[in-house]
C-alpha cells in the first residue's frame, strides 16, 4: 500500500502511543491504581492501528473488552483513557465503565463491551441504523478469536448479510482465547472460512503488517460503505502479555513461543519501513520518547481528576426526565436506597 | 373491565377526540401504528410481524401501511436482532423489538440484561438505548412447560431497565406509547389471555399513561388486591364475587408498571384496608408478589391487620393436562380462598 511518509510517521507514533500506554497500565495496575480488569494489547498495535487508521471520522467503531489501544487510535486523548482505567470523572466514562468499556461517541467509538460476543448484534444494529439514516458510513466491529465460537457471531454474521449491512467484523485473532488456543476452540482454525458460511467476503492476513491491514480493512470498509456488503477480515497478531495483567501467560504456552513473537515484533517492523523512508534513529527514539511524555501527562491527569461524587450514585443510569417516573417507588425501598439512589441524580 | 376508578391517576387527554371499543391486541396496533406516523425513527422488527402479520396477530396491517423497511421481518435469532434493536436504539433509533412470546426472550437475555440495561449507567450517561421490546407472558392454553411462564419479575429486578405490564386495552395503548417515547430500555410485557380483552380506548394520539403510576382498578374498603396484567383481570373478577358472596368490599391496584414501581399507590390501599393479597401470573418464589410484599410490611407495617399473602402460579413447571394446569394457574378460587383467608373467613 502507497503510504506517506508522513502518514506512516503518525501511525507509528499511535503504535509507540499504545505500546508505552499498556505498559504504564501494567505498572499502575501492579501499583494498585488500576482495579478489576485490565486487558493488554501489547504487540497487537500494527492491527489495532491499521484498521482504525481505514475508518472514515465518521464511520463508527465497536470493540470488545481489550480497547484501550482502539480508543486511543480513534483519537480519544490518553488523559482520558488512562483516567479512566483509574475511575476518575475526567475518564471517557466518567469513572463508570473502567478499562472495559472506554467509549467516545462524539467520535463514533461506540464502547468496549465486556461479554464476549455481545458487541457484534449491537454493531449490526448500529449498521442497520446507520442504513436506516440514509448515510453511507460503516461500522468496523473488533472482536477476539474466542468470540466466533458463540452463537451471537453467528447470528450477526447472518443478519449483516440478509440485511446487506454496512459491518466489517474485525477478528483480533491473537491465538489464544484467554489460554485456549485455537487449535482447542475452533473446528476451522482459519477463522475467516467461516464467513463462507453467509456468503460474506472474508480474507485472512498478517495482522502485524501495518500496512497490510490499513490495505485490507480500507477496502472491506469501501464495499461495506458503497455497496452496502458485510465482510470479515481476520488479522493473524499475538499479544505479547497475558490474558490480563493478572495471567503471566505462561501456562499455555512457553517462553520460546513469546520470545519468537518478541523477535517479529509489529513496532520493530515499522520502524524499519521508517528507516528506509530515510527518518533516522535520533527522530525515531525521539518519538519514543514523546510517547513516554504523553503517557506520563495521562497518569498525571488522571492523577489530578477527581473520584466520582458517591451522590452521584445513580447519574446517567436512566434518562433525564426518569426521576418523577421513580418518584413513587420510594416507600418501603431497601435500607439506604433514598440516599444512595434516589438523592443520587437518578435520571434527573 | 371497569376503569371508571382509574383518571384521578391518568393524564386527561388534551383534545377529547372521543373512546372507541377495541381489544387490547388492537390498542396495541394503534399506539404502534400513531407512534410510527408521529416519528419516523421508530420502527418494528421481530419473528412473523411483516407478512405473516405477527404471531398473535398485533402488528396485523403495518407492513402494508409502512413498508418492509419500518416492519422488518426477523430471521429466528433473537440474541441477534434484540442487539440489533440496541444498537440502532444508540444511533438514535426507536426500535420496537417483538418476541413471540417471553420464554424465547431468555435466549436474549444477555442482549437485555448485560447490555441494553448497563449502557446509560456503564457508559456514564454518555450513551442511551431507547429500546422497546414487546412480548407477552402467560399460560392457559396448554401450551406447557416451556411457553407457560412469566418472567417480568426477571427483567424488573434489573437497574437500567423500565418493564410495564397493561392490563386494560386503554393502559395497553397509553403505556406501549410512553415506552416508545422514553428515552431508556423498556420492556413492555403483554400477555396472551388478554389480548382479545375488549375495552374503551381513548381516540387521541397524545393520549400517554404516564409510567411509574399504578391505577385503582377498583375502590374497596376490606382488602387490597394487587396485581398486574392479566393478574389484575382476575383480581377484578374476584373482587366482584367477594361482594357478591361475601358481602366483602375489595380494592383492586393495577400496578401497570414493575420498574419503576409504584408503591405510594399500593401502600396508600393497603394502609386504607389493612390486607394486601398480591396476585401473579408467574411464580411467587423471588417474583414480584415478594417485591411488593417485602416494600408493603416496610410502608405500612403499623396498619397492616393480618399477614400479607401471595398468589401466583404453582411453583411446577406448567403441565399439560388441562386439569393439572387449571390447578396450577393463580385462578380465581385460589385468589378467592386467600382472600378469605386473610381475613379470618372459612370458605
Amino acid at each position: 500500500m502507497a503510504i506517506a511518509t508522513s502518514t506512516l510517521r503518525a501511525l507509528y507514533e499511535q503504535m509507540l502511543l499504545i505500546r508505552v500506554f499498556e505498559t504504564e497500565a501494567e505498572r499502575q495496575y501492579k501499583a494498585a491504581r488500576i482495579g478489576g480488569y485490565c486487558h493488554l494489547s501489547s504487540g497487537q498495535e500494527a492491527a489495532t492501528v491499521g484498521a482504525t487508521h481505514a475508518l472514515d471520522p465518521a464511520d463508527l467503531l465497536v470493540t470488545g473488552y481489550r480497547c484501550h489501544g482502539f480508543a486511543l487510535a480513534r483519537g480519544v486523548p490518553a488523559e482520558e483513557v488512562m483516567a479512566e482505567l483509574f475511575g476518575r470523572v475526567g475518564g471517557c466514562a466518567h469513572g463508570r465503565g473502567g478499562s472495559m468499556h472506554l467509549l467516545d461517541v462524539g467520535r463514533g467509538y461506540y464502547g468496549g463491551w465486556g461479554i464476549v460476543a455481545g458487541q457484534l448484534p449491537i454493531a449490526t444494529g448500529l449498521a442497520l441504523g446507520l442504513v436506516r439514516q440514509g448515510r453511507s458510513q460503516a461500522v468496523l466491529c473488533e472482536l477476539g478469536d474466542g468470540a466466533i465460537n458463540m452463537g451471537a457471531w453467528h447470528e450477526s454474521l447472518n443478519l449483516a448479510a440478509v440485511w446487506q449491512l454496512p459491518v466489517v467484523f474485525l477478528i483480533m485473532n491473537n491465538e489464544y482465547g484467554m489460554g485456549t488456543s485455537v487449535e482447542r476452540a475452533s473446528a476451522v482454525t482459519q477463522l475467516y472460512r467461516r464467513a463462507a458460511a453467509y456468503d460474506l467476503p472474508a480474507e485472512r492476513i498478517d495482522g502485524d503488517d501495518l500496512l497490510a491491514v490499513a490495505q485490507a480493512a480500507s477496502t472491506m470498509l469501501g464495499a461495506a460503505r458503497e455497496e452496502r456488503r458485510a465482510g470479515v477480515l481476520e488479522l493473524v497478531t499475538y499479544r505479547h502479555r497475558g490474558h490480563s495483567v493478572a495471567d503471566a501467560g505462561l501456562a499455555y504456552r512457553t517462553r520460546g513461543e513469546i520470545d519468537a513473537h518478541l523477535a517479529h515484533d509489529p513496532i520493530f517492523r515499522v520502524r524499519g519501513l521508517l528507516s528506509e523512508e530515510g527518518v533516522s534513529d535520533a527522530e525515531l527514539d525521539a518519538m519514543l520518547a514523546a510517547a513516554h511524555e504523553r503517557v506520563d501527562a495521562s497518569v498525571q491527569a488522571a492523577l489530578d481528576s477527581p473520584a466520582p461524587d458517591v451522590g452521584t450514585l445513580a447519574t446517567g443510569m436512566y434518562a433525564p426526565g426518569s426521576a418523577s417516573q421513580f418518584a413513587r417507588m420510594l416507600p418501603g425501598a431497601p435500607f439506604g436506597e433514598r440516599e444512595l439512589v434516589f438523592a443520587g441524580g437518578l435520571g434527573e | 373491565m371497569s376503569t371508571t376508578d382509574t383518571p384521578t391517576l391518568i393524564d386527561e387527554p388534551a383534545v377529547a377526540q372521543g373512546f372507541e371499543t377495541m381489544t387490547y391486541r388492537e390498542a396495541l396496533r394503534l399506539a404502534m401504528r400513531e407512534e410510527m406516523v408521529r416519528d419516523e425513527r421508530v420502527f418494528v422488527m421481530g419473528e412473523e410481524v411483516g407478512v405473516f402479520d405477527g404471531a398473535y396477530k398485533v402488528t396485523a396491517g403495518l407492513l402494508a401501511e409502512f413498508g418492509a423497511e419500518r416492519v422488518r421481518d426477523t430471521p429466528i435469532s433473537e440474541e441477534g436482532f434484540v442487539g440489533a434493536g440496541v444498537g440502532a436504539a444508540m444511533l438514535g433509533e426507536r426500535p420496537i423489538v417483538e418476541i413471540m412470546t417471553i420464554n424465547f426472550l431468555l435466549v436474549a437475555m444477555d442482549q437485555v440484561v448485560n447490555h441494553a440495561a448497563k449502557i446509560g449507567a456503564m457508559f456514564g450517561g454518555e450513551a442511551r438505548c431507547p429500546l422497546v421490546i414487546r412480548t407477552p407472558n402467560g399460560a392457559g392454553n396448554q401450551l406447557t412447560a416451556q411457553h407457560s411462564q412469566s418472567f417480568e419479575g426477571w427483567f424488573a429486578s434489573t437497574p437500567g431497565l423500565k418493564v410495564l405490564a397493561p392490563a386494560t386495552p386503554a393502559d395497553a395503548k397509553g403505556l406501549l406509547k410512553a415506552a416508545i417515547r422514553d428515552d431508556d430500555p423498556v420492556l413492555v410485557v403483554e400477555n396472551l389471555a388478554i389480548y382479545k380483552e375488549r375495552g374503551e380506548v381513548p381516540l387521541d394520539p397524545e393520549y400517554v399513561t404516564p409510567i411509574g403510576l399504578a391505577a385503582v382498578a377498583r375502590e374497596g374498603r376490606d382488602v387490597s388486591l394487587i396485581a398486574h396484567s392479566y393478574a389484575t383481570v382476575r383480581a377484578l373478577h374476584v373482587a366482584e364475587r367477594l361482594e357478591r358472596d361475601h358481602g366483602i368490599s375489595a380494592e383492586v391496584v393495577d400496578l401497570r408498571s414493575l420498574r419503576p414501581l409504584d408503591v405510594e399507590t399500593v401502600a396508600e390501599s393497603v394502609s386504607k384496608t389493612g390486607r394486601a393479597v398480591c396476585v401473579e401470573e408467574g411464580w411467587p418464589t423471588y417474583g414480584v408478589t415478594a417485591e411488593l410484599a417485602a416494600r408493603i410490611q416496610h410502608a405500612c407495617f403499623d396498619d397492616l391487620d393480618a399477614p400479607i399473602e401471595r398468589v401466583g402460579m404453582a411453583e411446577v413447571p406448567m403441565p399439560y393436562a388441562k386439569e393439572l394446569e387449571n390447578a396450577a394457574l393463580p385462578n380465581e378460587d385460589r385468589i378467592e380462598a386467600a382472600v378469605l383467608s386473610t381475613l379470618g373467613r372459612r370458605q
